[in-house]
């Protein structure tokens, strides 16, 4: 009996520190050991495959028998004798370890079409991209394309910035290519550092051909030879595949002189980043790549006509070019066709927080909150209530449960008091204090804030000042109107996209959440329990058991009791760290 | 990387013929600066002024780009480099609670190293691994979903290791 067999085990970041490696490595072994591919198949292999974006079941494996495809979830290395035995050879799948209906309702709600790639194939092999259709977008656009014809179909697509300004890409490229210059470049900005949002991270490590497929489309449509890629540097994963990608385009001759064959060149290089939040903005980052502090400038130009080295330059963001291949090959309408009417295509969203099913999330815009949280998402984690989605990292703001069924699009997102950004969405729950929450948001802002200008720089600082004095209970009237006050000025007198969006978690929350500040600062009082200076532990001496597992775990010592009998905290030497909290089993300890 | 090894022209690639010479040397900044910290661990003040020389660039202008940069540490840093990360993710799942404990554990505060060299410890913005939180990484291992007293056991074993 001849059998095709493939295992693919998932080694994105995520899948890698679950020990993915291992998985991988034990499964080749088992394939070598049994002699498999003499005895009963043609061909068993097992390769390792880019994230697909369900990082809390990794790792994940798939076993495709014939092209029937199971999906296994939490996989450890000594699980995959028995996977090898039972389903490989046997042909019988292990039922208790299945990734289940959750991993395909997770999956089958999606569209994807970035993401089509990630997790399917080997992101480390040119020829796995080009068996699934990889490069031929490329091929196309230099031999077959004028530049006019290439910015039409861009233009046409309705395909929108995916860094988060979400400015029409086509236009960009048509005025990159009206521009005239004997040098232009094109970069690719993979600089992600919001917190709390990976999908660039996934699909330079998942799919690193699509983003350079898309960058080599670019460069012929404004007739440009020179690229970068801008990677932070806390991705050293994703910086070995492109450069790996990277030779592989030009040995095959895909990127270098004469691309294709044609009378075309491109040249593309990577450039690593080095830690700055900043760098995310366009003219930082190319200040940054031309050694210099990565600080931003006044926009006086579009960086199309001066940009990098003062020379023309066009700037996508990671998922932008990763369209771009798609787009090309399948034309302009199906691509508009998926999104909404000012909006084209999909958007992946990196979901995470308090939300049942963590992960990278690929839906066509226009698509509701709700559908994104609930039906994907899975809803709520521990049957807790939803109490607001945080959209757009730390430029972005809290959407309430009142606006669950706002589309999702750049237009209504800002309506809402947030944004699109790049598409990081954390899910908080009723045990999440919102001041708190913009408190955090703020901190960042103000710690990342490259000093240039002086709203940004002392504005963020006297807000976070502000919410630091309601957090710990000092919280005084006028605070509100003054965090709101400064909080206007910041956003319309900075010099860049950071400070201009600082404050859009305070304001936000404020418009929202308001009645949680005025609780805070009223009746010192954390609606959440959250704020560390305004709770209190007690023992509820009716549900204490008189275990003694709160006072062994309690660092200060500060809860006194004997064996059987109820316990009690004593509020002068506890320091609120919740210890006694987490490790009572009975439910006794009150936080208020 | 040896300062006296640098070949400007080399590092740039091919975009060198089209750029300054000042252009060309100030373009591969960063770059040599990456490689010097990956070399010796740190950028020492002996180097800096080296390169300078080579470079011709100004000091106080490689301090300026230098000390920009988080990456960049000016002091020999720990054998084993522990972030703990605060983003969002991590976050609302306990990673302040991580960090107090390492604190504890080994004396230091956040950004600190242990006199022995033995960890440097640090916080994190957010290392894209959400779906783990809280996590930290060792070096460049991510270490992800330290909820309870055990799993902080294993990671303070594991940096100790």
């Amino acid at each position: 009996m001849e059998k095709n067999i493939i295992i693919k085990v998932c080694m994105g970041t995520g899948g890698v520190a679950s020990g993915g490696e291992e998985v991988l490595a034990k499964f080749r072994e088992m394939i070598t050991e049994s002699n498999l591919n003499a005895k009963i198949s043609s061909n068993c292999h097992a390769q390792k495959v880019g994230c697909r974006g369900f990082c809390s079941k990794d790792v994940l494996v798939d076993v495709i028998v014939d092209d029937v495809k199971t999906t296994y979830k939490h996989i450890k290395p000594d699980m995959v004798e028995r996977i090898f035995n039972e389903h490989v050879i046997n042909g019988v799948p292990v039922n208790e370890w299945l990734a289940g209906p959750e991993y395909n309702n997770f999956h089958d709600k999606q569209t994807k079409v970035v993401l089509s790639h990630c997790g399917d194939i080997d992101p480390e092999d040119i020829d796995s991209y080009i068996a699934v259709g990889g490069y031929n977008a490329a091929k196309k656009a230099v031999l077959e394309m004028a530049p006019e014809e290439i910015v039409n179909i861009i233009k046409n697509s309705n395909l929108r910035g995916r860094g988060g300004a979400g400015f029409p890409t086509g236009l960009k490229w048509e005025l990159g290519l009206r521009i005239k210059s004997d040098v232009k470049y094109v970069i690719c900005n993979g600089d992600e550092g919001d917190p709390g949002a990976f999908m660039d991270r996934s699909v330079m490590e998942g799919d690193p051909h699509s983003v350079i497929e898309g960058m080599i489309i670019c460069a012929k449509a404004t007739q440009s030879n020179s690229g970068y890629i801008y990677v932070r540097a806390e991705y050293p994963l994703a910086v070995k595949r492109l450069q790996m990608a990277i030779e592989q385009c030009l040995m095959k001759n895909f990127l270098g002189n004469n691309i294709f064959g044609s009378d075309f060149s491109f040249d593309l290089k990577i450039f690593q980043g080095a830690g700055a939040f900043v760098c995310g903005e366009a003219t930082a980052l190319m200040r940054s790549i031309e050694g210099k502090r990565g600080m931003p400038s006044p926009k006086l130009w579009r960086s199309a006509e001066r940009g990098l080295w003062d020379k023309p330059t066009v700037l996508n963001n990671v998922e932008t070019f990763a369209n771009v291949p798609k787009i090309i090959l399948n034309g302009a309408n199906w691509y508009r066709k998926l999104g909404t009417e000012r909006s084209g295509g999909t958007k992946v969203f990196s979901l995470s927080g308090k939300v049942r099913n963590t992960g990278l999330v690929e839906v066509p815009l226009g698509i509701s909150l709700r559908e994104i949280i609930y039906d994907i998402g899975g809803g709520i984690e521990g049957g807790k209530n939803f109490k607001a989605v945080q959209t757009g990292g730390p430029s972005g703001g809290c959407i309430p449960a009142e606006l669950l069924d706002t589309e999702v699009d750049y237009e209504s997102l800002a309506r809402a008091g947030s944004i699109m950004g790049s598409g990081g969405m954390v899910v908080l729950d009723e045990n999440t204090c919102m001041v708190n929450t913009a408190k955090f948001f703020l901190e960042f802002t103000q710690a990342e804030s490259c000093g240039k200008c002086t709203p940004c720089r002392i504005g963020t600082k006297r807000m976070l000042e502000i919410l630091e004095r309601i957090t710990s209970g000092k919280g005084k009237d006028g605070d509100i109107e003054l965090l709101e006050e400064l909080g206007n000025h910041i956003r319309a007198t900075s010099l860049c996209g950071l400070g201009m969006t600082a404050a859009n978690p305070v304001l936000s929350t404020l418009k929202y959440f308001r009645d949680e500040y005025i609780a805070h600062i009223k009746e010192k009082r954390c609606p959440a329990a959250v704020c560390r200076d305004l709770i209190t532990f007690t023992i509820i001496e009716e549900l204490c058991k008189g275990c003694g597992s709160c006072k062994r775990v309690c660092p200060a010592d500060a809860i006194r009791g004997t064996r059987k009998s109820p316990h009690r905290i004593d509020k002068e030497l506890c320091i609120k760290c919740g210890s006694c909290f987490d490790a009572c089993k009975f439910k006794a300890i009150l936080k208020v | 990387m040896k300062v006296e090894e640098i070949d400007v022209d080399n590092e740039v690639g091919e975009v060198s013929e089209i750029l300054s010479q000042n252009e060309k040397t100030k373009g591969i900044l960063i770059h040599v600066l990456q490689q010097i910290q990956e070399d010796m661990g740190y950028l020492p003040d002996e180097v800096l002024r080296k390169l300078s020389k080579k470079l011709n660039i100004p000091l106080s202008e490689i301090y300026s780009v230098a000390s920009f940069y988080k990456m960049f540490h000016f002091k020999p840093r720990g054998k084993k480099v522990v972030r703990v990360c605060l983003g969002t993710a991590c976050y609302v799942r306990g990673s302040k609670k991580v960090l107090n404990m390492l604190e504890n554990e080994f004396g230091i505060k956040s950004g600190d190293t242990t006199e022995d060299l033995t960890m440097t410890l640090e916080t994190v913005g957010c290392v894209g691994c959400c779906g783990l939180a809280p996590v930290a990484t060792i070096n460049d291992n991510v270490v992800g979903e330290i909820i309870g007293n055990k799993k902080l056991e294993k990671l303070i074993d594991d940096i100790r290791e």
